[in-house]
């Protein structure tokens, strides 16, 4: 699915702001994920039990170039995550408004560009823009990871319908949706339109009972999954009775 | 000298990268560097000279969205 590795899992989880280093790791093993994100920062307190995670847990790492801005930095941050990661995959994220975390298109198809060039394996946070996204698989991504809504806001799929375009353009391109996901039906409707599957954190990490959002989002992914694989009955703009007409009684 | 280690002035005996771990008691192994915004690689700690001034940064694995 992703760089030639297959996986069973379509939700991948984000390992920030869990009240706890178990609670996280409760979590990871409820939501059935195989990739977790993580990031490169200044050690602060929690560093040491985090990295026993990180040795516990048996997924796959996926360094993020959060809070960068510009491409100088997300180059240089994802240089020095590959070294203590020891991966190629990156998830490259590219700030262009504090406010917003929209992803800076221009920057992140420059940083793309570099990246892919120098070996990484880059999973771009991009928005629904289909020439952004052309431009950033001309520049050696095999994979796009639109956005949702705008990190951390739980708004679900602010534009259903530039995401279902970008399914249609990019046909047997794995598509993410990562960030703005709220609630595991918001997951799921981003899997029945044949999104591939589902990047989130704060939705899990913020639940009153983390593992067991965990276990919702998992099964929810998984739904929408097979929902899409079954196909989708077409919508009708009027009612139309399932039971049949043929043999129905007189009573009046 | 004076160099700036993640954020804040300190005062070093250090001359390269290498010694500015080993002096700071970073777990150097766990650490990933740069210097002046440049990624410097493990291999290259112990070439990379200080000079003063210079803006070096120390970073371990984290926490992640």
């Amino acid at each position: 699915m992703f760089y030639g590795v297959d996986l069973t899992s379509r939700l991948m989880l984000g390992t920030a702001q869990y009240p706890s280093p178990a609670v996280l790791l409760e979590a990871i093993e409820a939501s059935g994920a195989e990739i977790i994100t993580v990031s490169l920062r200044r050690e602060g307190a929690a560093g040491a039990a985090f990295r026993n995670i990180l040795s516990e847990s048996r997924c796959r790492l996926l360094p993020n170039t959060a809070g960068c801005h510009t491409t100088r930095e997300a180059v240089t941050t994802a240089r020095m995550a590959r070294e203590v990661f020891g991966t190629s995959w990156i998830k490259l994220e590219v700030i262009g408004h504090a406010d917003t975390l929209q992803p800076d298109p221009f920057a992140l198809v420059e940083a793309a560009r570099v990246l892919c060039a120098e070996g990484f394996e880059v999973f771009p946070y991009t928005t629904e823009d289909l020439i952004v996204g052309e431009k950033l698989l001309e520049a050696g991504c095999k994979v796009l990871m639109p956005w949702g809504a705008p990190i951390g806001s739980g708004q679900g799929l602010r534009n259903p319908e530039g995401l279902r375009t970008m399914r249609a353009h990019f046909t047997g391109i794995p598509l993410v949706v990562d960030a703005g996901i709220g609630a595991p039906s918001q997951a799921a409707q981003a899997m029945e339109m044949g999104l591939d599957a589902i990047l989130l954190n704060t939705a899990v990490a913020k639940a009153v009972d983390p593992a067991a959002m965990a276990r919702a989002f998992g099964r929810a992914i998984q739904a929408g999954r097979e929902a899409f694989e079954a196909g989708l009955m077409p919508r009708r703009d009027m009612a139309c009775a399932s039971t049949p007409v043929f043999g129905l009684a007189e009573l009046v | 000298m004076r160099i700036d280690l993640n954020g804040e002035v300190i005062r070093t005996q250090a001359l390269t990268l290498a010694d500015l771990l080993s002096e700071q008691g970073f777990d150097a192994p766990c650490v990933a560097t740069a210097l002046n915004g440049d990624f410097i690689a493990r291999s290259m700690r112990d070439a990379t000279r200080l000079d003063e001034g210079m803006k070096v940064e120390v970073l371990s694995p984290m926490q992640g969205g």
